[in-house]
């Protein structure tokens, strides 16, 4: 059942069991893992950016929080999930670099964890975990068995949620 | 009005390869006179990449790589990135310690000093080129360092690209000493007018 599909920058996958997605290297971008735990449908965006409201080029959707959301939402219906059994995982949104200031720059990954919850709570679907912030990078992976969160990070250890 | 990469041309890549080699050119300089031996130079790359393709032209998105990123201001603002792979780095460091080439070991207090500074002053001869080129005023801040992923790293830039289109812009360069090669890559990551001003500024566009 090796069947992993890759979920790159800006994009957004969705599939039936059995498979895992994953995304790698995420850094202050956040993947918002989804999962209908009944139908095994899973979803995974690796977005970029808070909102497509404030952006000057949204064509590609997969690049936002709210916009990959409902679209990721919508993918997983058309493969049979109930969208009222969705539930959610978040990881990333990390600051990758210190420096003494308070730019929008460098609070992006903050924003990018903000925003996706914001979405999620629109669409009602409930956040059961996450592992978010911090200053290193995570790679993620989601099993379309379980549903469970594989965290890989260099330094900072391997965990499940 | 040049908004993002991708509304950049071919005359306006030549004139960012030109920035580019007089920048790296100023930059090997700099670093054979800290190195204290000859360093050669291969001429640098214009890389435009899509965001989902760019993790995997740095060799997969989990290699570790360093990242040393400056604040610029001046007439032109943004950030300015030097990301090289951790083994590169580790080359570099070695070179400017006196140490053995090959020698791979987590990098000390000293060593990550020592890469700030050097990404300092690659940066410094790049910007200076472009403020050369110019005539814009340019002002780079203290360096930051990071050790992580090459995907998260360059989530950095790429958001900030993102912004304004769906494509990363970086300049590839080459330094060369002895045998050993180390690659490493300017970002120069724009505010959203940071292209159209240098591109009004160098005449390109009016």
């Amino acid at each position: 059942m090796d069947n992993i599909i890759k979920v790159g920058m800006a994009d957004l996958r969705s599939s039936r069991h059995p498979c895992r997605l994953t995304t790698l290297g995420l850094g202050s971008c956040v993947g918002i893992a989804l999962y209908d735990p009944g139908r095994k449908v899973v979803g995974l965006a690796h977005i970029m950016l808070p909102s497509s409201q404030q952006a000057r080029n949204n064509s590609n959707i997969a690049k936002f929080a709210d916009t990959a959301t409902y679209k990721l939402v919508e993918d997983m219906v058309s493969l049979g999930a109930v969208k009222s059994h969705i539930v959610a995982k978040l990881a990333g949104g990390a600051q990758m670099f210190s420096f003494n200031d308070t730019s929008e720059m460098l609070r992006i990954g903050a924003r990018n964890v903000t925003a996706s919850k914001e979405i999620l709570k629109q669409l009602n679907i409930p956040i059961l975990a996450e592992d978010t912030g911090g200053n290193y990078g995570r790679t993620i992976e989601i099993d379309s068995a379980s549903g469970k969160l594989l965290i890989k990070t260099i330094g900072h250890g391997t965990e499940v949620i | 009005m040049v908004k993002g990469v991708d509304d950049l041309n071919s005359l306006h890549l030549d004139v960012l390869r030109e920035i580019g080699n007089i920048g790296a050119g100023n930059a090997v300089t700099a670093l054979a006179k800290l190195l204290n031996r000859k360093v050669d130079m291969d001429v640098p790359m214009v890389k435009i990449f899509k965001f989902n393709e760019l993790s995997e032209t740095f060799g997969g998105a989990e290699l570790p790589v360093v990242g040393i990123l400056l604040k610029v201001s001046g007439d032109l603002t943004g950030y300015i990135m030097y990301i090289l792979e951790r083994d590169a780095a580790s080359t570099l460091v070695n070179m400017l310690m006196g140490r053995p080439l090959y020698e791979m070991s987590e990098f000390s207090e000293m060593d990550i000093s020592a890469l700030k500074e050097i990404g300092n002053i690659l940066t410094g001869s790049y910007l200076s080129a472009l403020s050369g080129l110019t005539n814009l005023k340019i002002v780079s801040s203290f360096p930051d360092l990071a050790i992580d992923m090459a995907g998260a790293i360059l989530s950095v830039p790429a958001i900030e690209f993102g912004k304004v289109g769906d494509t990363v812009l970086y300049i590839e360069t080459q330094f060369v000493e002895g045998e050993k090669k180390v690659v490493g890559d300017f970002f120069l990551v724009p505010d959203y007018d940071t292209y159209d001003i240098l591109m009004k500024a160098l005449g390109v566009i009016g």
